[in-house]
């Protein structure tokens, strides 16, 4: 249970203003997610250069050096940034490779995302201080989705934290609760992907991208989504391109879309779009159920 | 063999998994093509209350002298947000039953014992009777999915108001009524066409989830001025991420109800397999509350299958701050007496068993609407004869508490109580009488 | 918070004509004046979304709102008449007892839940489950409703100028449904029913009511309600249930 921000920005010239923008958003929507909260922030794109973003479990990790091992393991340039118990690694080489080694080679930290794109950063606590503490206000960027949780069956943890990450430059954040995913993730188990957490709502993220792997569009994927989860959900899926939204078919979640010149907006309540310049004006109107939209650019 | 050989007898023997009862409702359900529906709480054997015993007092421990040293048995519910807090002289209240679901002197039975020894009465699915807030000194109005009789004055007229997410006869079941006891006055109540068979949604129609519920109450709230306790009420489900949930959507008090509870009508499917016994409801719950630092901030109500002043003191020591009774009251009022059974027998049961209360034909005049019966039911009569019996739970419940030396039964702890099977120690979380062992937890913490 | 400066009346209460912030007062401190007052006219403004504003009213007010609501506006309102200009969230005008409220813009879901009497104006689009369990209100929607509107309606009139989305009155009790424009299917039990004079004038005074009334033709629209086959237990439609 919880509350979900998206914003898409049409307007270029917001771009510098992308992080203030949806940290107002995300803290409006923390009475009804107040254990923990993340984001996903998409820009920054350096031609031939993977992002990747990972958190510590505990403890601290020597980053730099971790940074120059995978150098040398993928033969590739890689440089490291770290910002509180996150840290951001840039590669020019193979993204997928150095996932994988990275899962491998360092399992004090969590893999959060990789992509051209996106980055996402997590924490547990207040939304409004975890958007703080990891300088959600300072980012730029084209599209951001942000969450902010109410843990129902399963513990708050940053693994249990949305948004979930589905594959390079694609994510997932969920309003509402499954209640066929303990099999479901068994299947998915069998077709290869891996699950971090009991959390329903990684399963429709592993869902998603194993629909992708497979070759579906993200809409395809999403729409095969409706036969295969059962429950009730809002979801609000990132691409490097834009962002999609789904609600299931019995929609008792809720859903609000706006839309201006300058952006499109998603949130669970509008008290979250509000605060956004314009909206005064902006047409607003709620998603369909079983509907898919996208937006994207070009 | 010769059967007339006398040493040959052969009892019949019945089957374990097809006894009397599932031979008799497999021929049921072939003559008539729908489930069985009826009353009361699951009737199955289940790990309960008596597989837990207390310990007492011993040479390490002294109890207290009976009626001399006091015993405090009062509780303060709604002290999180609530302006005006209820205070009870009895942790033991009466739990949601409808006016519908049973006759109109029952109800205000329910309100004079309960008035009588200082507890709370309880509105059900139908809304609050001007009767029942008269003979009630504190009552608690339910805001149930189907909304029927929801109207803003009664709500300010309650003492405290309970969002019910769910029973835990039917966790995810709505109300049901029938016809035979949607007499005018019910209809009226409920807006809806005399003699019909109501049914009843299971969610509720304004919010789904404890996202939104936290939304509702606060809506609730302000209607009613931030005065009155909210309390919200699930089946035994998920204990202890419900608990965690009402916390976090802003209730005042929990209330829990587990499988052993009754209800006036549902599908017998519904009652005896689905929701956890009230034992194995508790702990999780208190875990819940105590992981939140919330333990007697936000009280605790446990109810399903309570029906002495042992089973009081037992919830109790796991942590509950009170408990609440419903068939145990009913009971109390007349119900399946013995004075009635030449009627039971009419009805094709006998005194004891009698749980049809949906068909409306209660002898006892308790869980019907027809006026011949209702007039069998004095309500002044009846009403001594709840606050006797919650007279009796309290002295019991203090008896118990005294004999492990508490001078307040809220100060009873899992400590004082072991188990007699199994299933009750790694329900309960106390550890098998005479060993230190509880399942799931090795040797004591 | 900066309170706006309040003059009281001889009992106590507002002036007339106050305005309201909600960028300087609390949803509380706003409901609890206007729980206070038996009458006056207020506006209130900034309402960003906000939920439970003027929920529980009970007194000949008039009450405009500029803005967009959160949810569970006017919740509960009993002779109050509440004027929204702009969107309302879930659940506006839930268990409405009497008196008037309308939305010049869109409602979300579960518009006029539960509600007993009065009248909700819905001038743009509302969205599913309008009108679920009404129990006695009247509701005018000028544009469309979404999927499983009137659900479990027992009692009062739901009028839609537009279309109807999925599911339309399933499980209806004893409520009248008049829309004008496409049903994308029925629920359960919910089936077309004859147009007579009696249903037309009926029509026509909630028409009127909402202020539309000479401007809309009440042949253009159709009525619908309960087939009652549903109202005692039968095996036979345990397909429905």
């Amino acid at each position: 249970m919880c509350g979900i921000v998206g914003l898409f920005l049409k307007n270029v010239a917001l771009e510098p203003e992308l992080g203030r923008l949806t940290a107002d958003m995300v803290r409006e929507l923390r009475d009804r997610g107040p254990d923990s909260a993340g984001f996903a922030v998409y820009g920054d794109e350096t031609s031939g250069t993977t992002k990747i973003c990972t958190i510590v479990r505990t403890g601290r990790v020597a980053w730099p050096q971790i940074a120059e091992r995978l150098a040398n393991a993928t033969n590739a340039n890689v440089s490291v940034e770290e910002i509180e118990n996150h840290a951001v690694i840039k590669t020019e080489g193979d993204g997928d490779m150095a996932r994988s080694w990275l899962i491998d080679n360092v399992p004090e930290a969590i893999v959060l995302s990789q992509g051209l794109s996106i980055e996402i950063f997590k924490g547990v606590g207040d939304p409004g201080i975890v958007v703080e503490r990891l300088n959600l206000i300072g980012r730029k960027g084209s599209h951001a989705i942000a969450h902010t949780r109410m843990a129902t069956e399963s513990a708050i943890t940053i693994a249990g934290s949305h948004p979930f990450s589905t594959g390079e430059d694609t994510c997932l954040v969920h309003n509402g609760s499954l209640s066929n995913h303990n099999r479901l993730r068994d299947l998915l188990r069998r077709h290869g992907e891996r699950f971090q957490t009991e959390n329903d709502s990684e399963v429709a993220a592993a869902y998603l991208t194993w629909r992708m792997r497979e070759g579906d569009s993200l809409k395809a994927a999403l729409q095969q989504s409706l036969q295969a989860l059962d429950g009730f959900y809002t979801f609000v899926v990132g691409t490097r391109e834009g962002f999609a939204v789904l609600r299931d078919p019995i929609a008792c979640k809720p859903a609000v879309l706006a839309e201006t010149d300058d952006w499109v907006a998603f949130g669970t309540e509008f008290r979250a779009l509000a605060t956004l310049p314009g909206v005064v004006n902006a047409r607003i109107w709620e998603p369909e159920p079983a509907t898919v939209y996208v937006w994207s650019r070009e | 063999m010769s059967s007339n050989d006398p040493w040959l007898h052969t009892p019949p023997r019945e089957s374990a998994i097809f006894d009397k009862h599932t031979i008799a409702e497999i021929h049921r359900a072939a003559a008539t093509g729908i489930y069985d529906i009826r009353g009361f709480g699951a009737k199955r054997k289940l790990p309960h209350f008596d597989d837990l015993l207390f310990v007492g007092a011993s040479i390490s421990r002294y109890p207290l002298e009976g009626y001399r040293e006091k015993c405090g048995t009062d509780v303060t519910l709604g002290t999180r947000y609530a302006k005006k807090p209820i205070t009870l002289k009895i942790p033991v209240t009466i739990a949601g039953m409808s006016f519908g679901s049973l006759s109109a002197p029952a109800k205000e039975a329910l309100g004079r014992g309960a008035s009588a020894v200082g507890t709370s009465t309880t509105t059900g699915d139908g809304g609050m009777t001007p009767e029942e807030r008269e003979h009630s000194s504190l009552l608690v109005y339910q805001v149930l999915p189907s909304r029927y009789g929801m109207e803003p004055d009664q709500l300010r007229k309650a003492d405290a108001i309970e969002v019910v997410v769910g029973q835990g006869a039917k966790p995810g079941g709505g109300g049901m009524l029938l016809g035979q006891k949607i007499s005018d006055r019910v209809a009226a109540m409920r807006t809806l066409p005399k003699g019909i068979d109501q049914r009843s949604a299971c969610r509720h129609p304004d919010w789904t989830g404890p996202d939104d519920l936290a939304i509702k109450i606060e809506e609730l709230r302000e209607i009613t001025e931030w005065e009155k306790p909210v309390y919200v009420k699930v089946g035994a489900a998920r204990p202890y991420y419900d608990t965690a949930l009402a916390v976090k959507a802003g209730a005042d008090v929990v209330v829990l109800d587990g499988m052993q509870g009754g209800t006036a009508a549902t599908q017998e499917v519904f009652i005896e397999h689905c929701g956890i016994p009230t034992l194995a409801a508790i702990r999780p719950a208190v875990k819940a509350l105590e992981e939140l630092g919330m333990h007697r901030k936000v009280q605790l109500i446990v109810s399903g299958g309570i029906r002495s002043g042992a089973d009081v003191a037992k919830a109790l020591a796991l942590g509950a701050d009170a408990v609440s009774i419903g068939t145990a009251a009913l009971i109390a009022l007349g119900d399946n007496h013995p004075h009635w059974q030449e009627e039971y027998r009419k009805l094709r049961t006998t005194a004891g068993c009698y749980d049809d209360w949906h068909e409306g034909r209660d002898p006892a005049g308790i869980t019907t609407q027809d006026p011949e019966l209702t007039r069998r039911l004095d309500p002044l009569l009846a009403g001594k004869r709840l606050a006797n019996f919650l007279s009796v739970l309290t002295l019991e419940c203090q008896t118990i508490a005294r004999a492990n030396g508490k001078s307040h039964v809220h100060n009873l702890e899992p400590e004082d109580l072991v188990a007699l099977t199994v299933e009750a120690s790694a329900m309960a979380g106390v550890p098998l009488a005479g060993t230190d062992w509880i399942p799931g937890q090795g040797s004591s913490r | 918070m900066a309170h706006q400066p309040l003059a009281a009346g001889p009992a106590g209460e507002p002036i007339r004509n106050t305005t309201l912030d909600l960028a300087h007062m609390s949803v509380r401190e706003v409901n609890r004046l206007l729980h206070a007052a038996s009458q006056g006219d207020f506006l209130i403004k900034n309402p960003r979304g906000l939920h439970a504003i003027v929920a529980g009213l009970d007194g000949e007010l008039n009450v405009s709102i500029d803005g967009h609501v959160g949810y569970y506006c006017a919740g509960m309102n009993k002779r109050a008449s509440i004027n929204i200009n702009g969107n309302a969230g879930t659940g506006v005008a839930e268990n409405i007892m009497s008196g008037l409220v309308h939305v010049k813009g869109d409602v979300s879901q579960s518009a006029g839940a539960t509600g007993c009497g009065g009248l909700l104006i819905i001038d743009g689009n509302a969205s599913a489950r309008c009108g679920i369990s009404m129990r006695g209100l009247d509701i005018v929607v000028k544009g469309s409703v979404g999927h499983m509107s009137a659900f479990m309606a027992q009692a009062g009139n739901l009028v839609v100028l537009g279309d109807a989305g999925d599911a339309l009155g399933d499980s209806i009790y004893e409520a009248r449904l008049y829309l004008r424009g496409k049903v994308k299917s029925l629920g359960s039990d919910c089936v077309m029913k004859d147009m007579r004079e009696e249903h037309k004038a009926s029509l026509r005074n909630l028409l009127d009511a909402a202020g539309i009334g000479g401007a809309v033709d009440v042949s253009e629209f159709r009525r619908y309600g309960s087939a009652r086959s549903l109202y005692n237990f039968h095996i036979s439609n345990l397909g429905s249930y």
